[in-house]
């Protein structure tokens, strides 16, 4: 199924088009890689369920917990932080935290500065497409990651279309290597 | 006038010819201020104010454009097309081209009717939207031209002016012409102003002249959803925006008392106003239900009139065997001109199948033909459907191969090979628990390899519930009442009454129209003014209590606290930007005519007003936000509206941007980030609901007033976040403004925070209306 065309059909990109990352540990490479991350999840996380059990976004709350990357939480997804008992970084709607990785002057919610890679998970398709297309237009230096099921070709960096036990595959492989350093 | 020759004491002047347009007479004392007729950059100031604070933030849709034959161009990033453009000067301009078509589009509609309406009962026909009631009859009108309409007359002039606005913000979007990002957003503002000037323009004549509800609180109630046509009778289904058509057939009934035996039923915003014109017309449901209705079999007849129409209606009225009329110079379908011709002709054609369809473009004509050919095709057609059996659907359902592409092709991602996969087994409900999401679009087919009707599978499955849909909703009652104004300005604008909700725009709906009721009814519990219009007034009906009682049962239609006002169709908008207007006029006292800015500036600063079009689709719903962006009224869209490509966003951790005067001192004043956004994407109904309560909260707001906004955000926060706001500190400007009952909870947080208190200032962006004192911090 693995495939890096756009999941929605006439979602057509170009020229510039995210980079598909070809298996789990060229993820784990280029998230090790970088410096300084940051989790972007939407309330989408907390509805899909995942075959070894929970969410993505209890998977991002693992995996945050590991790594210490902080988790900005979009739309009402808090709520399903706190109902967790993980109190994410921020949160504000989507387009407000696209708005401010675009701006090479925020200061980022630790007050060190703007982002290296922002990571993705948790949208629908098309309102992700569209804050990454913002994203890859406007913003200077910063990466973005799309960490959802569908290939997003305006992301930098991205899975590609994938089964729910690919998918699954990929999550897992990063969680364990963020948490073992 | 012309004279061959002219003596004065002046001289002698040979060949004179002089030209008068119109004299508008002056019986209105109020003095005219200082931007009538505005030209494209006339309140080109007032925008960079609003766009200083509210930034762009672009999401282009395309990297590239392809306008011009130097093209393709490759836009990404900071590269430049051939012409010099940069990827957010392009995406502006599309949104202007968006919000042009969109304000053509009303204004063009406007045009039609007033011609229509004057040919019907004559250029001095006064216009009069609420007798006694409504004395400002044309606020927006009257704002931006400042001219008060007495008569249809005056409204052609007013056309005209709109019309050459058009032209000239259309030119700007020309190869080589307007180049800044900033400017293209001053020119879609502008856009925005002028199409709710043409909406007024449209709405303010059929009220006058076809003697629909004239701002009435107590609109008849009539009849809304799939289940509420008699499929018994012959059924004319009328599908558009623009009702003359949709009238004459009403008439035609009427006069020959034919009313009981046939069902005229609209879809859209036809159907609002043939109910605002006969509340016994029957309104199905809003522009997605298009194909559904008319797969059911039920139409006899199809017309249609202009906007929102499915391209495909004839093929969809083939499949069917019912007739289709065409009615609009806009949308002819490539179907012969049959104006000319006599009703029986035409009728006989229709009625032997020789044509599919016919364009007509005499109103009257139409009204003769649709029921003359209802009546005789119904009984051949016994309610011909091409809706399958469930056998059908079984067998049918056995070709899916789960290439998803379905799925990749609908805007909802709905699962429909996982539905089509159980119905094998013979289970419809999977496909049945599509219905409700599904938007029509009929995309779901055009994709399937297998050609499997798709669409026509989901009603199948849904057909029980679909007959089952009855509701009831109140006509659109038009304009807000001066005296309503009065008994509500004082309180909105202190923010006692915490807000005015206005639900607008098409349905395009993430998870389906059920969230608006949802969302109208939450609101409404908490006195919130709701005011809806268009296909999202008629999805705030479709919701039901224990008594199946609607929601334009329980609440009153007035426009006060906890009232749900229907203002009509979606040139009804204008009453909605008029009613924020009236407030600064009526009951604030402010000079309105050709008085932009200061009244702009006032509801920016006084009047907790937020629009909400959770399914926005089109060019138009474009032109009407930009129109309340204008007046600074927020805008939230769903999560399909960032596909506008554009946001107008402000920034709540850059203190420098909520700086006001102090209209008192001319000192600048730190009052938060009231509002916070003019236009923003929600991504879930819980997010856009916390988001309205924010977005109500003005600078001007007293204490008592921001202390009941307060407590109307933290308590949805908490409910549907989890956790009180985070930025609560930013809007406790005194220690009064902090509501009682959360008073040591939010004092911790301003102490965290290390909050200090802030004055109340008489806020204005503007500097010339400081009234005394130095300017400056």
């Amino acid at each position: 199924m693995a495939s890096a065309e756009p999941w929605q059909m006439a979602e057509i990109p170009g020229p510039r088009k995210a980079i598909v990352i070809p298996r789990p540990e060229a993820l784990i490479a280029l998230v090790k890689r970088a410096k300084r991350l940051i989790f972007i999840v939407g309330h989408g996380a907390s509805e899909v369920s995942l075959k070894e059990g929970g969410t993505p976004m209890d998977w991002s709350i693992r995996v945050s917990r590991a790594s210490g990357i902080p988790i900005l939480a979009t739309g009402h997804a808090v709520k399903g932080f706190i109902e967790r008992g993980f109190k994410p970084g921020a949160y504000m709607s989507a387009v407000d935290v696209a708005n401010r990785l675009i701006d090479p002057g925020w200061e980022g919610l630790d007050g060190k500065g703007q982002y290296e890679l922002a990571i993705f998970i948790g949208f629908h398709y098309y309102l992700a497409w569209n804050l990454l297309s913002g994203l890859k237009h406007f913003s200077q230096n910063i990466k973005t990651l799309s960490l959802d099921r569908f290939y997003q070709p305006h992301a930098s960096l991205s899975l590609p279309n994938l089964s729910v036990d690919e998918w699954e595959v990929y999550l897992k492989a990063l969680e364990d290597a963020l948490r073992s350093g | 006038m012309k004279m061959k020759e002219f003596r004065t004491e002046l001289g002698v002047f040979k060949d004179l010819e002089i030209s008068i347009g119109r004299i508008f007479e002056e019986t209105w004392p109020e003095p005219l201020g200082p931007t009538p007729f505005p030209s494209i950059i006339a309140l080109r100031d007032w925008d960079f104010k609003l766009l200083k604070r509210y930034k762009p933030f672009y999401m282009p849709f395309c990297d590239v454009c392809c306008f011009c034959t130097m093209g393709k161009c490759d836009l990404t990033g900071d590269k430049r097309g051939a012409c010099g453009l940069t990827m957010a000067s392009q995406q502006s301009r599309i949104v202007l081209l968006a919000c042009c078509i969109g304000a053509a589009t009303h204004i063009a509609h406007a045009r039609h009717l007033v011609e229509h309406l004057i040919g019907l009962y004559g250029r001095d026909c006064p216009i009069d939207v609420g007798g006694t009631n409504v004395e400002v009859e044309a606020p927006i009108t009257r704002l931006v031209c400042g001219i008060r309409p007495r008569t249809l007359r005056d409204l052609e002039d007013i056309l005209d002016y709109l019309e050459g606005q058009i032209v000239q913000l259309l030119s700007a979007t020309h190869t080589g012409q307007e180049g800044s990002p900033l400017d293209f957003e001053s020119k879609v503002l502008h856009a925005g102003m002028i199409d709710h000037v043409g909406m007024e323009v449209a709405d303010i004549a059929q009220i006058s002249a076809l003697g629909f509800p004239k701002a009435d609180p107590e609109a008849p109630l009539t009849d809304i959803g799939w289940g509420v046509v008699d499929s018994s009778k012959p059924v004319i289904l009328v599908v558009g925006h623009n009702v003359p058509s949709a009238a004459e057939i009403v008439d035609y009934l009427m006069d020959r008392a034919l009313y009981e035996k046939i069902e005229v039923a609209g879809i859209c915003c036809t159907a609002h106003d043939v109910a605002r014109y006969n509340p016994r017309a029957k309104i199905v449901g809003p522009l997605s239900w298009q194909a559904r209705f008319i797969r059911s079999g039920l139409a006899d007849v199809i017309v249609l009139d202009e906007q929102c129409i499915r391209a495909d209606t004839l093929l969809e009225a083939q499949k069917v065997r019912a007739p289709l009329i065409a009615t609009s110079d806009k949308n002819c379908l490539g179907l012969q001109n049959r104006t000319g011709d006599k009703a029986e002709e035409i009728v006989a054609d229709l009625v032997a199948g020789k044509a599919p369809g016919v364009l007509i473009l005499d109103p009257v004509l139409v009204g003769e033909v649709a029921v003359r050919t209802a009546m005789e095709v119904a009984p051949k057609r016994r309610k011909f459907k091409v809706l399958p059996s469930t056998a059908e659907v079984i067998e049918g359902s056995k070709a899916c191969t789960k290439c998803n592409r379905c799925t990749r092709s609908c805007p909802n991602e709905l699962p429909i090979p996982d539905a089509l996969e159980v119905a094998v087994q013979g289970n419809l409900s999977g496909l049945a628990a599509l219905y409700e999401a599904c938007i029509g679009c009929l995309r779901c087919e055009s994709a399937c390899p297998n050609r499997l009707p798709i669409h026509s599978y989901i009603l199948a499955a849904s057909e029980r519930r679909m007959r089952e849909e009855r509701f009831k909703i109140r006509t659109g009652r038009g304009a807000i009442q001066d005296n309503e104004i009065r008994n509500v300005g004082a309180p909105i604008v202190l923010g006692e009454i915490p807000g005015v909700i206005a639900l607008v725009g098409c349905s395009n709906y993430p998870h389906g129209g059920r969230e608006v009721a949802e969302i109208a009814e939450e609101f409404l519990k908490r006195r919130y003014i709701v005011v809806a219009s268009g296909c999202s007034a008629m999805s705030v009906a479709m919701k039901k209590d224990e008594e199946g009682r609607s929601l334009y049962e329980l609440y009153p239609g007035g426009f006060e606290a906890g009232g749900l006002v229907n203002v009509g169709s979606c040139i009804a908008n204008s009453h909605i930007s008029g009613a924020a207007i009236k407030i600064a006029s009526i009951f604030a006292k402010r000079n309105l005519r050709a008085n932009y800015e200061e009244i702009a500036d006032y509801i920016l600063n006084r009047v907790g007003a937020v629009g909400l079009a959770w399914g926005a689709m089109s060019q138009k719903a474009a032109a009407i936000a930009s129109g309340f962006w204008r007046l600074g009224v927020p805008v939230i869209v769903g999560p399909h509206g960032s596909k506008y490509r554009r946001m107008l966003l402000g920034r709540k951790d850059r203190d420098e941007d909520w700086y006001v005067y102090d209209a008192r001192s001319g000192e600048q004043v730190y009052v938060g980030p009231a509002p916070e956004h003019l236009f923003c994407t929600a991504e879930s109904k819980e997010e856009a609901m916390v988001m309205i309560a924010k977005l109500c909260i003005r600078p001007n707001d007293t204490p008592k007033g921001r202390a009941i906004k307060l407590t109307h955000y933290v308590d949805l926060s908490k409910r549907l976040y989890g956790t009180i706001p985070d930025d609560i500190h930013l809007f406790v400007r005194t220690a009064a403004d902090i509501p009682i009952t959360m008073k040591e909870e939010i004092q911790r947080i301003l102490e965290e925070r290390g909050w200090k208190e802030k004055r109340i200032p008489d806020p204005t962006l503007l500097p010339k209306l400081v009234r005394k004192g130095e300017m400056g911090r």
